[in-house]
């Protein structure tokens, strides 16, 4: 069984975003790159269907600061093979030029299943599940909270708004959009990650040009301003009550 | 003639972690602030290791209850680390199983990533110094060296009711014309806490890290409010080889006395309870300075609470319990910091005062929980002397 799990890195939310001088995408020397915390559920899945059932799992991600650790902490859970793509990310590449920059990797590794991140807060061009699918004409479920292997096949769960749920029989190879695992991310402590770190190599694929087509153009990008607006109701149940549809009647809600 | 018997793999272990003598006298386990809570207390888990049973403690997590508050370790009769030995090796034995609470885990991980359990932006680490006259003085490629390092710590730099603190002693600091710089975005977590809760792979990281940013400076000693950070580079750092002299804020500034008593000229009239924290009292000896402290202040009345001195109650917040409330509450429905703000209100006195980052917000909280925020306010002693001047 032979999984493979493309990832993305994002933009780390904890440091202040700062927009470049273009206006139109982030200081690329301001960014902390992170793993997409949907690839994070990615990854522990395809571990644990490893460990289930055997096989072989190979994470990728873009050539970013970080993508090191990332892939060395992938490792060190159980993951066998690392693969960071070389090319220009540094400006948030889009995901259609992400998708064919993994397309020749991934048909070279020709995996059963491929498990990705269901989306990123960086994705406005489309998700990475779908268009992979497409291309390597495979089925694609997103949103999947759950996988069970079967033969030559997998049940998953996939979840709808409402608190629905699905389970259906997806035939391999098939791509999977990861919205949880069956378990949370394993804690992985860091000496067993600096001792992956001697014994893993990451192998590095180079991309070749960036081809966007498909894709939009961003025009403007805006850090959102923060004002400061709060008022703190007082006063008993019915006090609150009555001074809330007061409000809502003045913004023209009611 | 004697017959010499090969030691087999539970004596080798006992004999690691120095678990031979222990007699099962109980002590541990009775003292131990949430033993009756744990479904494995302290002495059962030596029982467990000599009958070859450990496996069902690692398979368990009650020894996430364990807040290394050291009571066990400073009642044994056979003086062995139960804290260490014990209580820490069969947390290390569960991160490394992955056996961790969600809570905890994403502290570890902000640790790895981001040099504090808070989560928080490392370049924002000394951003509490902006706005203070004079300037704070920051150790880097200007500023080589300073008589005093002072390492402000993880929740003294980010937290907002922790940072009052540490403005109130830069304050101090400046006032007493103490030579000193920060380390500001160089300085990471001490790491003495994540040792405590399992991971000394983490601290060995942290460790590295900050002695790495200590040995590009010069400087005669290190000063650091947080007794974990204190005990953590005293005793811990030393045996990765990094041996720096250091003192907890209170013994340093006993030093001083001289200089700071004439400074403390106004009365802060109240009735205080002095909390001694683990890692400064029970676990380093330090018991007299902070009280000195708090003599020299006009007008205050100190009472003892019944748990004082090396009896102290913990404030729940050490071995990785600060990242563990959800876990520990769902488990019991108790906080030792609940118990221990009743106790100080208790005495009658207005005023619980620590010495510690972890416990200020702790009492706070703890004061919230349990509807006492008219009876009983929370300060460290570097906020009262501040109050005197």
């Amino acid at each position: 069984m032979k999984i493979a799990v493309p990832t993305q890195l994002v933009p780390d939310l904890v440091e202040e975003l700062v927009v470049d001088a273009s206006g139109s995408y982030l200081d690329p020397s301001t960014v902390r790159w992170v793993l997409n915390e949907f690839d994070d559920y990615a990854i522990e899945q395809a571990i644990l269907l490893k460990e289930r059932k055997g096989g072989q799992v190979t994470v990728l991600t873009q050539g970013l600061d970080g993508a090191d650790d990332a892939l060395f902490a992938a490792a060190a859970k159980g993951a066998d093979r690392l693969i960071k793509l070389n090319g220009d990310f540094e400006t948030g590449v889009k995901i259609h030029a992400l998708a064919r920059q993994y397309l020749p990797v991934l048909k070279a590794l020709a995996p059963d299943l491929i498990l990705t991140g269901v989306q990123t807060h960086l994705n406005l061009d489309g998700t990475l599940g779908p268009i992979l699918a497409e291309s390597l004409g495979m089925p694609y479920v997103g949103y999947v909270s759950g996988v069970t292997l079967g033969d030559g096949k997998v049940t998953v769960i996939k979840e709808y708004p409402g608190g629905l749920r699905a389970e259906m029989e997806v035939s391999l190879p098939a791509v999977l959009g990861i919205q949880s695992s069956d378990t949370p991310p394993r804690y992985v402590p860091i000496s067993k990650i600096r001792q992956v770190m001697k014994t893993s190599k990451v192998d590095e694929e180079d991309c070749g040009d960036m081809d966007e087509s498909g894709s939009v153009l961003v025009d403007n990008l805006l850090v959102p301003e923060s004002s400061e607006k709060a008022e703190m109701i007082e006063g008993d149940v019915d006090a609150v009550a009555a001074r809330l549809v007061e409000i809502l009647k003045e913004q023209g809600v009611l | 003639m004697v017959e010499m018997v090969a030691l087999n793999a539970t004596d080798r272990i006992q004999d690691d972690l120095l678990l031979r003598s222990c007699i099962q006298c109980g002590d541990c386990s009775g003292v131990c602030p949430l033993g009756y809570l744990m479904d494995f207390p302290p002495s059962k888990i030596i029982a467990d290791i000599r009958s070859e049973t450990y496996a069902r403690v690692t398979k368990g997590d009650s020894v996430w209850m364990c807040i290394a508050c050291s009571a066990c370790t400073t009642v044994c009769p056979m003086q062995i680390p139960v804290t260490l030995n014990v209580m820490s090796r069969t947390k290390e034995e569960l991160v490394l199983a992955g056996n961790v609470p969600p809570e905890l885990q994403a502290a570890l991980e902000n640790s790895q990533r981001y040099g504090n359990p808070e989560g928080e932006s490392p370049r924002k680490r000394a951003d509490w110094i902006k706005g203070i006259t004079p300037a704070i003085p920051v150790f880097g490629r200007e500023k080589r060296s300073a008589d005093i390092l002072w390492f402000v710590g993880d929740y003294a730099s980010f937290h907002p009711r922790v940072q009052q603190v540490t403005r109130a002693f830069a304050r101090l600091l400046q006032l007493l014309k103490v030579d000193f710089a920060i380390l500001g975005v160089d300085e990471v977590s001490d790491g003495d806490s994540q040792r405590l809760a399992g991971e000394r792979g983490l601290f060995e990281y942290l460790a590295e890290k900050n002695s790495r940013s200590f040995g590009k400076y010069s400087f005669n000693k290190i000063i650091t409010t947080d007794p974990h950070a204190f005990n953590g580079m005293k005793t811990e750092y030393p045996k990765l080889g990094y041996s720096y002299p250091v003192q907890h804020y209170t013994e340093f500034l006993v030093e001083h006395l001289d200089q700071l008593k004439p400074m403390l000229c106004k009365e802060v009239k109240a009735k205080v309870t002095y909390h001694d924290p683990c890692y400064l009292g029970r676990v380093n000896k330090i018991y007299d300075a902070p009280r000195t402290l708090l003599a020299a202040i006009p007008g205050l009345t100190m009472v003892e609470m019944p748990h004082t001195r090396q009896n102290s109650l913990c404030c729940g917040g050490g071995g990785g319990g600060m990242w563990l409330d959800g876990f520990q509450w769902n488990k019991g429905h108790a906080r030792v910091s609940e118990w221990r703000v009743g106790e100080a209100a208790r005495t009658g006195a207005s005023l619980l005062v620590v010495a510690c980052p972890y416990e200020t917000p702790r009492f706070e909280d703890a004061v919230k929980t349990t509807g006492r925020v008219e009876q009983l306010a929370v300060k460290d002693i570097i906020e009262l002397l501040v109050d005197a001047i």
